[in-house]
């Protein structure tokens, strides 16, 4: 057996591939298109580091399921975003619906969250929660976790209809619960 | 539903930390809290199906808009394998690098070296059956960077890998045999183990040569086998 190959930063640089559009799962010309049903939701958010300045240079992945919860459908549940100026992310998605866990148990609807950036020799993966959902009371990874901590990996609405926001803070006070997957 | 079957946890030794001292950047981008382990679910076994009918490959670094780019033309090919041994099929693979005077087609990117207008720098390609790659491009440069005094990178490529699952999601450098720079690179340097940062280094092959066209590297990519084997190749792998 080898051992899996080093992981390396992606650097500054990445936006080499970067495509835009990819942080709009629901645009017309893309492998979503046609898909029915399902609420269309924003998922935004800043990421700060441990001084408290934006992350400019993040490159955010999601995974998620359909509104179904499930993985193996019609539904291409990844998207890409760079963080812009004010370290800003922003993706066009569906709201997924629950999981199934391990054990018979179920998932709160989630999305997960995969950063890579100049100064992560690897990649941090959280997760998306969905504050009022009541699966979140039983949801297995969310219970495992400290309740002062939890609350970081919960969206909160905007405001704006259909848009929910999670901060992300890379480091610090209320340092993200980061996973290791 | 049965449980699905996890990947394997990495040996620490052959992985990076999040916090590297001689890497300036890790300093105020490394948690400080321990990671939460997961046991895997559903969420992380499956990963994104990267179809070629939404992700158009590209495979030809070296021309743009059917012009030569300059340099040195080299072919990259290689396998992308799980710990087991067992071809990842299927994967996307995008590449992104420095043009051969080692500057990016960035806005970021003010090294005082030229741009070249035929070379932007960035592909994609899928494996095939056997998990087999290829591209075609220019040996990238080296280039300064400010992380300590009189810092360069080494000459490398940018990988970026998706395989069946999530868990197997990777980012990393191939880096070109003998290059002196490789001694003081932090990034290259990130791993207690010696042999898992030496296969970063792309080995010279004569086989993937082509007389009269451009020298060959080969560079194989392991990503993270499964906990067990599962009975059915890919199973649960959507």
């Amino acid at each position: 057996m080898t051992a899996a190959t080093t992981s390396q930063t992606a650097g500054p640089y990445w936006h080499l591939i970067d495509f835009p559009e990819w942080a709009d799962l629901l645009r017309p010309d893309g492998p979503n298109a046609g898909i029915e049903g399902g609420e269309r939701i924003v998922l935004t958010g800043r990421i700060t580091d441990g001084d408290g300045a934006p992350v400019t240079d993040a490159m955010v992945e999601i995974w998620q399921a359909d509104p179904e919860g499930r993985y193996d459908g019609a539904f291409h549940g990844f998207g890409r975003c760079g963080t812009d100026a004010n370290g800003m992310f922003r993706f066009v998605t569906l709201k997924p619906g629950p999981v199934p866990g391990r054990g018979n148990q179920t998932q709160a609807p989630h999305v997960v969250l995969t950063l890579f950036a100049r100064g992560l020799l690897k990649q941090l993966v959280t997760r998306l929660y969905f504050e009022g959902e009541k699966l979140n009371e039983t949801d297995p990874l969310l219970q495992s976790i400290e309740p002062a901590r939890r609350g970081t990996l919960i969206a909160r609405p905007t405001g704006t209809p259909g848009e929910w926001r999670l901060d992300i803070r890379l480091q610090g006070e209320n340092e993200t619960v980061f996973l290791d997957v | 539903m049965p449980d699905p079957i996890g990947y394997r946890r990495p040996d620490p030794a052959t992985q990076p930390p999040y916090d590297l001292p001689t890497y300036g950047s890790t300093r105020p981008r490394h948690p400080k809290q321990p990671l939460v382990r997961v046991p895997h679910t559903l969420s992380e076994v499956t990963g994104p199906r990267m179809s070629p009918a939404w992700y158009a490959p590209h495979d030809d670094l070296s021309r743009h808009n059917g012009k030569e780019a300059l340099g040195e033309r080299i072919i990259v090919a290689g396998r992308v394998l799980d710990e087991d041994g067992r071809p990842v099929r299927g994967a996307l693979v995008e590449v992104w690098q420095a043009n051969a005077a080692g500057r990016y087609h960035h806005p970021a990117d003010q090294h005082d070296a030229p741009l070249d207008p035929n070379f932007l720098g960035r592909g994609r390609v899928f494996t095939d059956e056997e998990g087999n790659y290829r591209f075609t491009t220019i040996r990238p440069g080296a280039y300064p960077w400010r992380n300590h005094a009189n810092a360069w990178r080494p000459v490398h490529i940018h990988f970026s890998l998706f395989g069946a699952g999530l868990a197997q999601r990777l980012i990393t450098q191939m880096y070109f045999p003998g290059d002196p720079l490789l001694a003081y690179d932090p990034i290259f340097q990130c791993t207690a183990d010696e042999a898992a940062r030496n296969r970063l280094i792309a080995q010279f092959d004569i086989a993937i040569t082509q007389p009269e066209w451009a020298l060959g590297y080969r560079f194989d990519i392991i990503l993270r086998g499964r906990e067990a084997t599962p009975f059915e190749d890919g199973a649960g792998a959507h």
